[in-house]
This record gives C-alpha cells, sequence and structure tokens, in this order.
C-alpha cells in the first residue's frame, strides 16, 4: 500500500489540473460564442459575393474569359497541386487538427500515386504548418498565430503567393482543407477544390442579363474574383476558429470529467489506507496491551 | 414617398449598413458616382474613400469609409463590398512577398525544430525510464 502523503500529494495535483481544465473550459465557451457570432457575420458577404461570381461565371462575358473559371477537363488529373492548409495555432483541441491532417496526408498520397509531380502548401495555423515541415512538403508561403479574430488583411499576402502560381501556370488545381463547423458537438475536415471555380459551387445565376462595367469588365473580374476566392478562404478560417473554440471546450470538459473521477478513486484508496493503518494501530496497541496483562 | 433603393454595404468581416436609400455617392474607379432608384446593372471597383447615403426622412446624410471594394448595381439594388483593409497591387505583393519569406525562413529553420523535436522525444523516454526504474524499486 503506498503512503497516506502520497496519494494526498497525487489527490492535490489532479484537482490543480482540474481547475485548471475548468477554466480553459469556461474561456474557449466564451470565445466559442464570439467566434460563431463572426462567422455568422462573414456570412452576407460571401453570400452577395457568389452571387455575383456565379452570375459572371455563367454570363454573358464574351470578351474576356478569367483563368480562374477555367472548365477542369472531367477524369484529367491534377498534375502540380497547391493546397491551402487551415489548421489552429494551439492544442489541447481534441482531435480536430489530427483529423484535418489525416485527411490532407491522405490526399496527398492519393496525388502522388496518380502521378502528381510537386504539391505546394500554403499554411494557415502553426500546427499545420509544422506537420508539413515534419512531412517536407514544399511550403511556399505561411502566416501564424492569428489570434482569436480572424483578420482578412494578414491572409491576403499569403493567399496570394498561392493565387499567383496558379496564376502563373504553376499550378493545375488549388485545394483547401479545413474543418468545417456543424454544430458545438459537431466539426468536419473537409476538402474543397478552391481553383479553378468549379460551376457547381457557385450555383446557377438568378438572371441572364449583364452589367455595364466600368472602367471594363477585365479589371472588375480580375478584382472580384480575388475577392470571392479571398472571402471563401476567410470563411474557411472563420469556421475553423469556432471548431477550435468548440472541440477545445468538449475536450476540457472531457478532461475535467475525468479529473473528477480519478479524484474520486484516489480518495477511495488513501481512505482504505488510513483505515488499514487506523485498524493496524489499534490491534497493536490491544496485542500489546494484552501481552502486558498476561 | 419619394423612390428608394436597397442597399447594402457588406465587408467580409462584418455587414455594415443594410436599408433603404433615396441617394447614393460612391468614389467609382473611374470618379464619383452618384446612383438614383432604377439605375441600370452596373459592376465596377471602387476607390478608397466615403460612400454617402440619403435616407428617407433624414436631413442628414449617413457617411460610411471603404478602403475600396467593389460595386453591384441593380434598378432596385445596390451593393456594396467594402474592403477591409487599404488593398493595392504593390501592398499587396509586398504582403505576399513577406509570406513567402516567412516560410522559406521556416523551411531552412527546418533542422533546429527537428532537433528540438527530437530532443524532447529522448527527453520523454528518459522521463518513462525513469518512472519504470522508481516502480521496480519501491517493489
Amino acid at each position: 500500500m503506498p503512503g497516506g502523503k502520497e496519494i494526498r500529494t497525487k489527490i492535490k495535483s489532479v484537482q490543480n489540473t482540474r481547475k485548471i481544465t475548468k477554466a480553459m473550459e469556461m474561456v474557449a465557451a466564451s470565445k466559442m460564442r464570439k467566434a460563431q457570432e463572426r462567422m455568422r457575420a462573414a456570412r452576407p458577404y460571401s453570400e452577395k459575393i457568389r452571387g455575383l461570381a456565379a452570375h459572371l461565371a455563367a454570363a454573358n462575358v464574351t470578351e474576356y474569359r478569367h483563368p480562374f473559371l477555367a472548365k477542369t477537363i472531367e477524369g484529367q488529373k491534377p498534375r502540380r497541386v497547391g493546397v491551402i492548409l487551415v489548421t489552429t495555432d494551439k492544442g489541447l483541441c481534441g482531435g480536430l487538427n489530427t483529423n484535418v491532417l489525416r485527411l490532407t496526408l491522405n490526399a496527398m498520397r492519393q496525388w502522388e500515386a496518380e502521378g502528381a509531380t510537386a504539391i505546394n502548401a500554403t499554411c494557415i495555423g502553426n500546427k499545420g504548418l509544422g506537420f508539413m515541415q515534419r512531412l517536407g512538403a514544399n511550403v511556399i508561403s505561411q502566416v501564424v498565430h492569428l489570434g482569436d479574430t480572424p483578420h482578412l488583411e494578414k491572409l491576403i499576402g499569403p493567399v496570394k503567393v498561392m493565387i499567383d502560381a496558379f496564376h502563373g501556370g504553376e499550378l493545375d488545381m488549388v485545394y483547401i482543407a479545413y474543418t468545417k463547423f456543424v454544430n458545438t458537438m459537431r466539426q468536419e475536415p473537409v476538402l474543397e477544390q478552391l481553383l479553378p471555380l468549379s460551376a457547381d459551387r457557385l450555383g446557377t445565376p438568378k438572371g441572364s442579363w449583364d452589367y455595364l462595367y466600368e472602367p471594363d469588365a477585365r479589371v472588375v473580374i480580375d478584382d472580384l474574383l480575388i475577392r470571392y476566392i479571398e472571402a471563401l478562404i476567410y470563411q474557411a478560417v472563420a469556421e475553423n476558429m469556432a471548431s477550435e473554440q468548440s472541440a477545445r471546450m468538449v475536450a476540457m470538459k472531457a478532461a475535467t470529467d475525468n479529473a473528477g473521477n480519478v479524484i474520486k478513486e484516489l480518495q477511495l484508496v488513501y481512505n482504505k489506507a488510513r483505515q488499514a493503518s487506523i485498524t493496524k494501530e489499534i490491534s497493536e496497541i490491544v496485542g500489546g496491551a494484552a501481552a502486558i496483562a498476561g | 414617398m419619394s423612390m428608394t433603393v436597397h442597399v447594402d454595404v457588406v465587408s467580409a468581416e462584418e455587414s455594415i449598413f443594410s436599408g433603404l436609400a433615396e441617394f447614393v455617392v460612391l468614389p467609382g474607379q473611374a470618379g464619383e458616382l452618384g446612383i438614383l432608384p432604377g439605375h441600370m446593372p452596373l459592376m465596377t471597383t471602387i476607390k478608397p474613400g466615403a460612400v454617402r447615403l440619403k435616407l428617407p426622412q433624414q436631413d442628414q446624410e449617413e457617411l460610411i469609409f471603404v478602403a475600396g471594394g467593389v460595386l453591384e448595381v441593380q434598378p432596385g439594388l445596390v451593393t456594396v463590398l467594402a474592403d477591409t483593409a487599404i488593398r493595392g497591387k504593390d501592398l499587396d505583393e509586398a504582403k505576399a512577398l513577406d509570406a513567402k519569406k516567412k516560410a522559406e525562413e521556416a523551411m531552412s529553420d527546418r533542422s533546429a525544430e527537428l532537433d528540438y523535436a527530437r530532443a524532447q522525444a529522448e527527453l520523454a523516454e528518459a522521463v518513462a525510464q525513469l518512472a519504470a526504474i522508481q516502480k521496480l524499486r519501491r517493489k
């Protein structure tokens, strides 16, 4: 039987751990609410811009066809692939990063098996960056330490590197991997095709008129599509952050519960040990007294 | 009751304004634009500046500053997709270069990080061994 003092110290240490996980759970819960609000706040913009992009994709812009809207040939395997990997900066959020990294890794293996010659990565978030570096992948741009609020300003640079690579013909396809926020208990890792823009993603436009472009169609479409891509990425980052906080909340709740169970068990062991030592003492005293009396 | 047009000013991070206006003035790429209800479909980029909205039953004009963006006009609807950051070709380029440089630095720094990871793994192993030895001794 281990000594009573050792068990007491152990109980104290688990109690301290539980305090920390409890605090982290509450912090994550309040951050999650804010992250969800931000996610919702970003929705009108991306809906509007998707509507416009859909219109452009289908519209009667005869004079100019943007490379982003190039049609992918059915069944053609991508040769040079770009991946934008969105992960969290910090850990302690359950299997969130592991899931999205596994998905990405499997996809990368498949591309390689299908004959992809180059895979370039843009990493948003620390965890993905570390993973890609361990893997030895070609990281062409990165951004880490985004904080709790995603800012588009920070994303523009790294995303531009990827878009420029696509524009310059260095990449055939660009994917984005992130964790989609379904609800507080459920987050799904997803890998979506970003470029070229697929028609089903854009949906069908409402009308069939054409706009008056000023100064000309080309400039406006260039600007708009870059913004559309950025809005999609921003949305992904915002969803990823909401997922992170809710995953952390759930993970920390589980840790707090586990700590409670461990404390209960240790308390039981401690009580038994204490009782045993008291019984032992009494029997010794009784035995001693009996020896003297006898 | 005068004619109004529905105006939405949205940025990637939030919705800034949504409501009816009688008259909208925007800093268009080719010059100041004034838009009245029933304007023909138009799409243009806008420069950084103020969007002025004349709201119905209000003397004061509503002012919203935008850092550029895209304007879409339909007969009954004006949508301003505002940028949250000041954009410029050079500025964006600088940001892209910065992100690229960071990635390259991190790549060349990989050996250091790997060493750190390996050291950490070795440390964890040593700690586990120590714990095992202590357990054996106690028995």
